[in-house]
């Protein structure tokens, strides 16, 4: 058997000093050369695992004959963000998860293809794709994240006229604001939202739903709405100190580094406290990368506390291994109790108590509890809070009708559908903080039952 | 659509009233919420209080004093220049309702903000007493605005160059001792003078609101920048208020949050002003 081609990357040493990307991309050659290892199988399992529905041996068979060209036209027949997926899916769980050849040893690098043949598309420039006729019905998107853009691709590949409002100044949602440069550029999201446009989407930025308009005035205008608002409201630990100066949530850190572009202060205007000392806590991706932020903001020390082991940890496995590479030092069950902080109100230390992990739980997990007598202090300038995010309030407490759960997510059925008419909802603001892939599952999934909808009206 | 500035005028030394092409935010915006606006594309964001709102012409006026670089470089641009994001309107509307007598306090550029309040307030059917602070007499704002609103104006000056020689406080005091049933106090300024006014009303027991000007980055409740502690709860200035109880409002945090990025804050402000003026360090 042919061998897992390797991810030319960035030497640790270097990259942990600059926000440029990490994994450089394959080589035609190693592209080809990964592309011949599918078995081409005729039951292909790598497909049931991916939520978009791409046609994975099709798509690589035109890679291994050198075909690019067709490998990404068959990709973006279902995915319009194929150059973000290829970073930033977890792979490892889903498509490649399936692959037969994992039995035996290394699954096909299907994620790793995909991004190839996407830049090498980007790099040539996208074809202007061909526009449906059109259906004379209006479609408006609530958030342009990857539920928003995905159901706004698919919604105007049906012919619907699709006009998405973006709260922020820049599109994209979490992969604009969370996910950092050197993961995912944001070039390439830029292209990515380009493409989406040119399939005749409109976006309106810096248009707050629930402020200057609500979801019920948007129905007057539209026949239906797509509510692809995210994650956005961080959780905090609600423990003593949360509020000193230096203790960020993950999501504030992030914004103020990608969105901002704080790490190039002062050319950008938007500061942010570069600490010696920086503590992350979380075990997910958003505390991988805000780890890592901090570790490029020029930090000596960067160390993730986590509640659980390496095993429970949900982020990618890719992620731990560069965060490891680059040097930042993990606590594992280890769980801040508080936060202590000086006279002007700046953070010192965090105190932590240890853990221990009991037998699984009904959910398959193990519970962490704490050990008795374990406290301890660790020195801290900055403190990230990355345990996770809820959905934002602001679309749900202004439109009327909208059952929401008692975890602040909105109700809806398998296909998207919300109980008020019309009215559709997808990705994190429905099953609460996930993954970039599951959000545009959820947005094709819902883009189809909009399309059954509008027919019927 | 391009945020034009529509009207641009100096109202008193460092202190600017803008009008912007906005029709949107215009057509929602109510007293007591606030919009946040990018001027290009390295800018910050940062929020500014909706001090005036035109349904009809479409616009939002603004008023800003001139402290920092990104208020700085606002004051430089002028009519037909355009803003890149204007974002609104957000926050919570404030509270306004017959309550009877309402003391409105306005302390420096507070004044903007207070009058919106004001006019509802007496448009609502209540008797308003107004008392606006500055300085100095040449940094009083909208004294003529504030009367038209007002059933009782009252002046207050630091250094005794118009009104009261004293502090926006020594007025409330002396309004309530003198026996006046006072409903509600609403109190928009400097958070030391905010603070003040909140324990000059505390004895009283006068319902008494604060509007908080909390650093913040979305203004949508996304990344907790604003974070405020209100009776020992943990809120968000930009969704939870910008208003809230000023007798429950934790101060001194809110200063020492405010200080945060002060370094970085006179850093950028020397090298914008360096690149302006040419560098004389």
């Amino acid at each position: 058997m042919l061998a897992r081609q390797k991810m030319p990357q960035q030497d640790p040493k270097i990259r942990r000093a600059n926000f440029k990307e990490v994994a450089l991309g394959f080589s035609k050659e190693q592209a080809v050369e990964e592309a011949k290892r599918c078995l081409q199988c005729k039951k292909p399992k790598c497909v049931e695992g991916c939520p978009v529905e791409v046609k994975i041996p099709d798509f690589i068979k035109h890679v291994a004959n050198g075909d690019f060209d067709s490998a990404i036209k068959e990709i973006k027949t279902v995915n319009a963000l194929p150059a973000v997926c290829g970073r930033v899916c977890p792979q490892e769980t889903q498509c490649e998860a399936s692959c037969i050849l994992k039995k035996k040893g290394e699954p096909v690098s299907i994620g790793r293809l995909e991004r190839f043949v996407s830049d090498i598309e980007l790099a040539k420039g996208v074809e202007k794709p061909q526009k449906p006729k059109p259906s004379a019905k209006k479609v408006a998107i609530v958030g342009s994240g990857p539920a928003g853009l995905t159901a706004a691709a698919d919604l105007a590949r049906l012919g619907h006229s699709v006009t998405i409002f973006e709260a922020l100044h820049a599109s994209g949602g979490v992969l604009t604001y969370g996910i950092p440069e050197f993961r995912l550029p944001k070039d390439i999201v830029k292209s990515e939202v380009e493409y989406v446009k040119k399939l005749g989407v409109t976006i309106f930025l810096d248009s707050v739903i629930g402020k200057i308009e609500t979801v019920d005035d948007l129905l007057l205008e539209f026949d239906a709405v797509f509510l692809g608002t995210g994650a956005g409201l961080p959780v905090f630990m609600n423990i003593d100190g949360e509020n000193l100066n230096g203790v960020y949530s993950a999501n504030e850190f992030l914004t103020r580094v990608n969105l901002m572009k704080s790490y190039r202060f002062p050319e950008y205007d938007t500061p942010v406290r570069k600490g010696k000392r920086v503590i992350v806590v979380g075990g997910g991706n958003v505390a991988m990368d805000s780890a890592r932020c901090a570790l490029r903001l020029g930090a000596d020390e960067v160390t993730i506390v986590y509640r659980r082991g390496e095993e429970e940890m949900p982020a990618r496995a890719e992620e731990i291994e560069h965060a490891k590479e680059e040097g930042i030092t993990f606590r594992l069950l280890t769980n801040p109790v508080r936060l202590h902080g000086d006279a002007k109100n700046w953070v010192t230390h965090i105190e932590c108590i240890n853990m221990y992990l009991c037998e699984p739980d009904g959910t398959g997990r193990c519970k962490p509890m704490p050990l008795a007598g374990s406290e301890h202090k660790i020195e801290a300038d900055v403190v990230i809070i990355a345990i996770g995010t809820s959905p934002n309030p602001l679309v749900p407490r202004t439109t009327s009708g909208l059952e929401m759960s008692k975890h602040g997510t909105v109700v809806a059925k398998e296909n998207g559908e919300t109980t008020k008419k019309g009215v559709y909802a997808g990705g994190d603001a429905v099953t609460g903080s996930a993954t970039v892939i599951s959000a545009m599952g959820a947005g094709k999934i819902a883009a189809r039952a909009i399309d059954d909808y509008l027919k019927m009206k | 659509m391009p945020f034009t500035i529509l009207k641009k005028q100096e109202l008193v030394p460092t202190i600017y009233l803008m009008d912007i092409n906005a029709p949107r935010i215009a057509k929602k915006a109510q007293p007591g919420q606030f919009v946040i606006l990018r001027i290009d594309e390295t800018g910050e964001r940062i929020p500014l209080t909706i001090a005036d709102f035109d349904r009809k012409k479409g616009t939002i006026t603004m008023i800003f004093q001139a402290v920092g670089k990104t208020t700085t470089k606002l004051s430089t641009l002028k009519t037909g220049d355009a803003i890149l994001d204007f974002i609104g309107p957000l926050g919570n509307p404030a509270h306004i309702e017959k309550d009877g007598t309402v003391i409105l306090v306005g302390g420096g550029v507070g004044v903007a903000p207070i009058f919106p309040q004001a006019r509802a307030f007496k448009e609502a059917g209540n008797k308003v007493i107004s008392i606006i602070g500055a300085r100095s007499a040449n940094l009083l704002l909208w004294e003529d605005r504030m009367r038209e609103v007002s059933d009782e104006l009252y002046i207050t000056t630091d250094d005794g160059t118009k009104g009261h020689h004293g502090f926006v406080t020594d007025i409330v005091k002396k309004i309530l001792e003198s026996g006046t049933k006072v409903d509600r106090v609403i109190a928009i300024g400097p958070p030391v003078m905010m603070r003040a006014v909140a324990g000059v009303t505390k004895p009283f027991n006068v319902k008494t609101v604060v509007s908080l000007n909390s650093i913040m980055v979305d203004g949508t409740g996304m990344c907790g920048a604003c974070r405020v502690l209100v009776g020992n709860e943990t809120k968000f200035a930009c969704v939870d208020g910008p208003e809230f109880d000023a007798h429950l409002v934790d101060f001194t945090l809110l200063m020492n949050r405010l200080s945060m990025y002060q370094p970085e804050e006179k850093a950028a402000f020397e090298k914008y002003k360096c690149e302006r003026e040419g560098c004389k360090c």
